[in-house]
């Protein structure tokens, strides 16, 4: 219904970590119901980037989501405005049910004394969750046995269920199986016609075979940006992606390579 | 929907279980503990059990959220005293003065004393006065991101303050000596051994009562949400919660435990000084929850009693030396069992059934 109305807006943001501009001056137009992919070498600032849209780190610039500017708020508020992220390492409870890990992340649904009640019954927007990400039969098992694709689509589902209508993930088919990447890109297609999604991808097989607008980093700056075959015939982006840097974007090579190092992990 | 209605064994247990072991402590403590204890020990078990609500709440605050509570003496204190003075009071009758003014002041109350006069007031106080301090310090503590060991040194820098401040203030708290010699107990007669047992069962029972709150909030969402902050607080974040908000609720709860602890401590113990809200008394009461296991439901009540009960049986015998067992367990217990002694049932559980419980699982 609304397809394509709901957008992140990103105008010039930047990170400066004491003087080093790990995003400098970003431009972004994120829109609802397309998988957006952010690619780029390490240390172009992706990670950041999104550390900065979700309040883990300060930025400077606009990012106006609805009525929010999600810069001047707190991470926790990020969360309530609709906006959620995962992260490159899965980070769920572990000693937590899956059933349990997708329940905690309910609290938008709830009011604050709801919290001293106890958990009766599977509310719906947990069953549907779990539906959408396929762990209705490992719904009582602790988080901590899943296998590590399964955990990245539990976080999914924590998103879910948080009512995320903007979805910042970061490298979330890093180290999954073939099948498992299939079944996340689908799964990202399935969710994403209602929401705005965001990946950080490194695998560009997986790019290349899901991504609808593609948005190229290098050293901060958003490089280029447009269709997986547009982006690829982008001369710069080859060049970039060599290691052959230089002219690309201006900057000096030893400040790339002190970059690289000092982020290349 | 099969799935939906199999709840795990183990889950079942946990909650239900807890309820099974509260309920056997309340018949230890509330039908056995007066039918076959003298008088003199049944006041010092009722001792123990005022330590064991503080410790109540040092499990809920540092078992399950994770914030080494190393200052709780400081809560016990407001309790013990709002108690102590409203008890001094009484005794001195309407319109006089407590008798250690008279002794070491001009005769004169100051004029915060004169509210305790009324028992309403000092109930209402036991509760709301610790909360208060909580709130506000818990705020400015938790807010701005203070945890692990600075925030137990703060903590125990406030407990070494205010037994700092209630010995210089002679005059008015009763200095080093603290408050003593209560007579009577909201008109009940202390000397009476039933209104003793009376109020070593108030005790016990509030003992039960903060149990029960600690099991409820285990199994509520809250609960989930505390660990979740304790084990993981960043996470905690981005899920839309303010973990500072999380922890500083169950600091607040153990904050008011403590109190009620401490104020049923003066009218049993008959005495109330500095020595037992300083920071080594605090060490004393977290020693007790990390004997017991400070992230169980009773670890940390039961670890308070046995070293309540360790405290009086060791300095009957060796007066000067508790105090090196008292390091000595702490040490053994770190090194052994950190988990604390309640960790040991379900690991001798996991140990000897194991193939029984798998074989049902795989049939299930």
């Amino acid at each position: 219904m609304s397809r394509g109305r709901d957008y992140l807006e990103v105008r010039g943001l930047t990170v400066d970590f004491d003087g080093f501009k790990a995003v400098d001056g970003v431009d972004l137009t994120l829109l609802q119901g397309r998988l957006h992919f952010l690619i780029g070498p390490n240390g172009a600032g992706k990670t950041t980037l999104v550390d900065a849209l979700t309040g883990l780190v300060p930025g400077t610039g606009l990012a106006r989501y609805g009525a929010h500017d999600l810069l001047g708020l707190k991470p926790h508020r990020i969360v309530r405005a609709g906006v959620g992220r995962t992260f490159q390492t899965a980070t769920v409870f572990e000693e937590l049910s899956v059933l349990q890990n997708l329940d905690i992340a309910g609290g938008v649904h709830r009011r604050a004394w709801q919290l001293a009640l106890p958990r009766r019954g599977v509310p719906a927007y947990v069953d549907d969750a779990l539906d959408a990400i396929g762990l209705g039969d490992l719904r009582d098992r602790p988080a901590g046995v899943l296998a590590h694709g399964q955990k990245q689509w539990l976080e999914i589902g924590m998103l879910l269920v948080q009512d995320a209508r903007v979805m910042l993930l970061d490298e979330p088919v890093a180290g999954m199986s073939a099948e498992e990447r299939e079944a996340t890109g689908e799964l990202l297609q399935r969710i994403g016609r209602e929401r705005t999604i965001v990946v950080i991808e490194h695998d560009m097989e997986f790019v290349r075979r899901f991504a609808d607008t593609v948005t190229v980093m290098h050293a901060g700056r958003v490089l280029t940006e447009g269709t997986v075959a547009e982006v690829q015939a982008d001369e710069r982006v080859q060049e970039v992606y060599l290691g052959r840097t230089t002219d690309a974007v201006g900057v000096d090579p030893e400040a790339v390579a002190a970059e690289a190092a000092g982020e290349g992990a | 929907m099969s799935a939906a209605r199999r709840t795990p064994l183990a889950t079942a247990l946990r909650g239900w279980g807890g309820l099974l072991g509260i309920a056997l402590l309340a018949l230890a403590l509330l039908v056995v503990a007066p039918a076959v204890l003298s008088d003199f020990r049944l006041g010092n078990l009722g001792k123990y059990c005022c330590w064991a609500i503080a410790a109540v709440g040092i499990g809920l605050a540092w078992g399950r959220g994770g914030m080494l509570v190393m200052g709780q003496g400081v809560f016990f204190g407001i309790g013990g005293y709002a108690m102590a003075m409203h008890l001094k009071l009484e005794a001195a009758g309407p319109g006089n003065v407590p008798d250690f003014m008279q002794l070491y002041g001009d005769g004169t109350m100051p004029g915060w004393w004169e509210p305790f006069r009324s028992g309403a007031f000092t109930l209402v106080a036991i509760v709301v006065l610790p909360a208060l301090v909580a709130l506000v310090l818990g705020y400015a503590i938790l807010k701005r991101r203070v945890r692990g060991a600075y925030f137990a040194i703060l903590n125990q820098a406030l407990a070494v303050t205010f037994a700092t401040l209630l010995v210089a203030t002679i005059k008015q708290t009763g200095g080093f000596n603290g408050l003593n010699s209560f007579p009577t107990f909201f008109g009940y007669n202390l000397y009476d051994p039933v209104n003793k047992q009376m109020i070593y069962s108030i005790a016990a029972g509030l003992l039960i009562a903060c149990l029960l709150v600690v099991w409820h909030l285990g199994r509520s969402r809250f609960g989930e949400l505390l660990v979740a902050t304790r084990d993981a607080e960043e996470r905690v974040r981005f899920l839309g919660h303010d973990p500072a908000n999380i922890k500083l609720v169950a600091f607040v709860a153990a904050a008011v435990m403590a109190s009620i602890g401490g104020a049923m401590f003066a009218p049993i113990a008959g005495i109330i000084s500095p020595s037992d809200v300083n920071a080594a008394a605090s060490i004393l009461l977290i020693a007790g929850v990390a004997l017991g296991g400070r992230a169980s439901l009773l670890g940390p009540a039961l670890g308070a009693i046995a070293v309540g009960y360790g405290q009086s049986a060791l300095s009957e015998s060796f007066p000067n030396h508790w105090s090196y067992f008292q390091g000595a367990l702490f040490i053994v217990v770190i090194l052994l069992i950190p988990a604390g002694l309640a960790s040991l049932p379900p690991r001798l559980w996991a140990a000897l059934p194991r193939r029984g419980r798998t074989r049902k699982a795989a049939t299930a």
